[in-house]
């Protein structure tokens, strides 16, 4: 407990640097373009006209998500004619909002009896972050029942006339016991049935014993596992309902199964 | 060593064994029925008169098949009968006495020593004929012991029996004269019994019913849902069967007659199975998970399912439990307890158990014989799994005959009453069917071709 508020008190410190740091860069770049430099009283007036000055042209913010605007902010001097691109006649000062659907360079250009100037500032438009609709949590939408469907690890396999539980057995239904778990987190109301099955070979009536046998032998694992046994029914189909209908040992191994069905 | 040594005692019990088996398959009818000689008889076509005569096809075929499948009499051969044959007493002609002593005696007419001498070699003579009286087929049969020096002393039975004018009534007259014949020759007759079993045919497994010979098809349950492993109480009234309708495998007891369902409370259980009667047809005797400790043994309760007793208990599967129906005092079921399962035989009260079988294979579905002394039962030893063919054996000897070989996979063998027949499910090509044949293995026939059917149980005829 007290590692963790120690803990807590480095990461705020350091947070609180980092957000110092980042207000400081953010004053650097506000800092305002150089005016310009104050006439000399001195001087004499000239009689060739002066060229056109750009006092400032900026875009804020240089950054922008689509849909949403920047004001372009000019100041000019000795222009008769101040043009920006895209936009067209401005003033010899001003601000105009923009907000185009594409990163845009904004080239002004001033121009009068002494020449022309120009210059650019470009717009950088991003697509905009939409906030992702919050991915739906999973528990409310989705059923116990799809739960099951979707996760579950499938039948657990028996040797033939056996109903001891193989070590792959053993995987598959511990994979089911999480699952049969996660699926009573989210309906308590839940319960399963472990079906036992065989293939063809054995007799009718004994497969139903034997059925029996590797559905308790199953619930049995799944209870140690943690499963409560009062939400696990066993039932055996002994050879009456089999998944698979040759003649050979890769169908007769699929029949030799404990197989968990939701009850609905 | 002692393995070699004990490899050869092996081999000399498994040959002391085929001999056994080879020698007793023949046998094996005169054993059951403990007859020594099978009589010979001879039975030729019948006539009808007047519009009588359009039924005789089916009269006949009847008659003969119904003596044939009998496994208590050898059919003599039709080619080799006499030209002339009696449709009545009164075309016997007694010969002549020799006019001379030391000559033969002169024939005048069909006689008894037609039938009795060679090549014939007959020991009986079924004969008689059929007409049409009052709208009604008649027949008039007599079988005589041609054995017998006079006409008198000759005649066994000789009775008038009366059905419809038609195929059906032509049939069941020659039934009821064939079962006069065969109570002579100590059979019990199988008119009116009928076999219960499994079919498919609906798209459901539901109970069927059906004549013996396997006319007269009908459904018993319609439970919509897997309904199955029939039996039937020794005064045929009750059908016991193992149902899925309503989830869990559990018995129901059903009337035989009517399908009506009969009152059977179920213990809680993940499984109550495989119930049969006992000789008394008041309790039935199950497979059941009751106990709850994760094992189907073997428990006995009333018919209705009250006052359960439990039997065995055992870390095995237990199923298929059947009381002698002789002694009602022991049992025979199947058992995992050594490993595959195999037949074992307790008595009543759950003690002195034994296994019958060797262990080898899977033994499964025994079958009392009516007289509590022999079991049929199918097993695959000497095949591979699932393979299973129909055994005979007398479970005081534990002597074993094969009945069924090289046809399909055999199973579930019942029964008839009159303890010479079986009834068996039979899986050749793909589908499932009930057949009959005698107890030696012989007159295989099919009696179901719709859908799958299975487990055939038969019931005597209800009094």
């Amino acid at each position: 407990m007290k590692q963790q508020r120690s803990q807590i008190g480095r990461t705020s410190m350091v947070a609180v640097a980092l957000g110092l740091s980042l207000f400081a860069v953010g004053c650097k770049k506000k800092v305002p373009a150089p005016a310009a430099p104050p006439t000399p009283v001195t001087e004499p007036p000239k009689m060739t006209p002066r060229a056109p000055q750009i006092g400032s042209f900026t875009v804020e913010p240089s950054r922008v998500d689509r849909g949403q605007s920047a004001t372009l902010r000019w100041s000019t001097s000795d222009a008769t004619d101040v043009n920006i691109s895209g936009i067209g006649a401005v003033n010899a000062q001003g601000n105009r909002s923009v907000s185009p659907n594409q990163t845009t360079t904004y080239t002004l250009t001033a121009k009068g009896p002494g020449g022309e100037t120009s210059r650019a500032v470009t717009l950088t438009v991003g697509e905009p972050v939409v906030p992702r609709p919050a991915e739906p949590p999973k528990a409310p939408s989705m059923t116990w029942g799809q739960l099951w469907q979707t996760e579950n690890a499938g039948d657990a396999y028996f040797d033939y006339d056996k109903s001891d539980i193989r070590p792959d057995a053993r995987e598959t239904l511990t994979k089911n016991a999480d699952v049969i778990k996660r699926v009573f987190g989210l309906d308590a109301g839940a319960s399963f049935t472990v079906e036992g099955h065989c293939d063809e070979r054995g007799s009718a009536e004994y497969n139903l014993g034997l059925g029996d046998r590797r559905a308790t032998a199953a619930k049995e694992l799944l209870t140690q596992l943690g499963v409560a046994a009062d939400k696990l029914r066993t039932i055996s189909y002994g050879k009456e309902r089999p998944t698979c209908t040759e003649a050979n040992e890769s169908c007769w191994q699929k029949n030799r199964r404990a197989h968990i069905e939701p009850v609905r | 060593m002692t393995k070699k040594i004990l490899f050869f005692i092996a081999v000399g019990f498994l040959a002391a064994g085929a001999a056994l088996l080879l020698a007793q398959q023949s046998d094996i009818l005169s054993v059951i029925t403990g007859g020594t000689r099978i009589p010979a008889i001879a039975a030729p076509d019948f006539k009808g008169a007047g519009d009588a005569g359009r039924f005789m096809p089916a009269f006949n075929a009847t008659l003969f098949s119904e003596l044939e499948q009998s496994g208590r009499l050898q059919m003599v051969a039709k080619s080799l009968y006499p030209l002339e044959v009696p449709q009545q007493p009164s075309d016997f002609k007694a010969p002549e006495a020799p006019a001379r002593r030391g000559e033969q005696p002169r024939r005048v007419g069909p006689w008894l020593t037609d039938w009795f001498n060679p090549p014939v070699n007959a020991n009986y003579l079924a004969f008689g004929y059929t007409a049409v009286q009052d709208g009604r087929l008649v027949l008039f049969g007599w079988l005589y012991n041609v054995g017998q020096p006079d006409i008198a002393s000759a005649q066994v039975v000789g009775k008038v029996y009366t059905g419809s004018l038609d195929d059906d009534g032509a049939r069941k007259v020659a039934r009821d004269f064939a079962a006069d014949i065969l109570t002579q020759f100590g059979a019990v007759s199988l008119a009116g019994s009928r076999i219960h079993f499994v079919s498919d045919r609906t798209g459901n497994k539901e109970i069927w019913s059906m004549d013996y010979d396997g006319s007269n098809q009908k459904q018993l349950t319609n439970f919509r849902s897997i309904t199955t492993m029939p039996s039937v109480s020794p005064d045929g009234r009750l059908v016991a069967c193992t149902t899925f309708a309503r989830g869990q495998p559990e018995i129901v007891v059903l009337s035989a007659e009517s399908g009506r369902r009969l009152t059977f409370y179920n213990q809680r259980a993940s499984m109550n199975a495989n119930a049969s009667f006992t000789p008394d047809s008041k309790h039935v005797i199950f497979s059941s998970t009751a106990a709850g400790d994760g094992y189907a043994n073997i428990y006995m309760a009333d018919v209705n399912g009250g006052n359960l007793r439990r039997l065995t208990q055992v870390r095995a599967v237990e199923v298929e439990p059947k009381v002698n129906p002789k002694t009602g005092q022991d049992v025979v079921f199947v058992s995992g307890r050594s490993g595959p399962p195999q037949v074992y035989r307790m008595n009543i009260e759950g003690t002195d158990i034994g296994m019958l079988t060797t262990g080898e294979g899977d033994a499964v579905n025994p079958a009392w014989h009516p007289d509590g002394k022999f079991i049929a039962f199918a097993w695959t030893r000497g095949f591979e799994p699932g393979n299973f063919n129909i055994f005979v054996m007398n479970v005081a000897t534990r002597q074993l005959v094969q009945l069924t070989s090289g046809q399909g996979r055999n199973e579930n063998p019942v029964w008839a009453p009159d303890g010479v027949h079986l009834a068996y499910s039979s899986r050749r090509g793909g589908r499932t069917s009930i057949f009959t044949m005698l107890a030696d293995g012989t007159q295989q026939k099919q009696l179901t071709s719709q859908g799958n059917n299975e487990k055939p149980v038969w019931a005597k005829a209800i009094q």
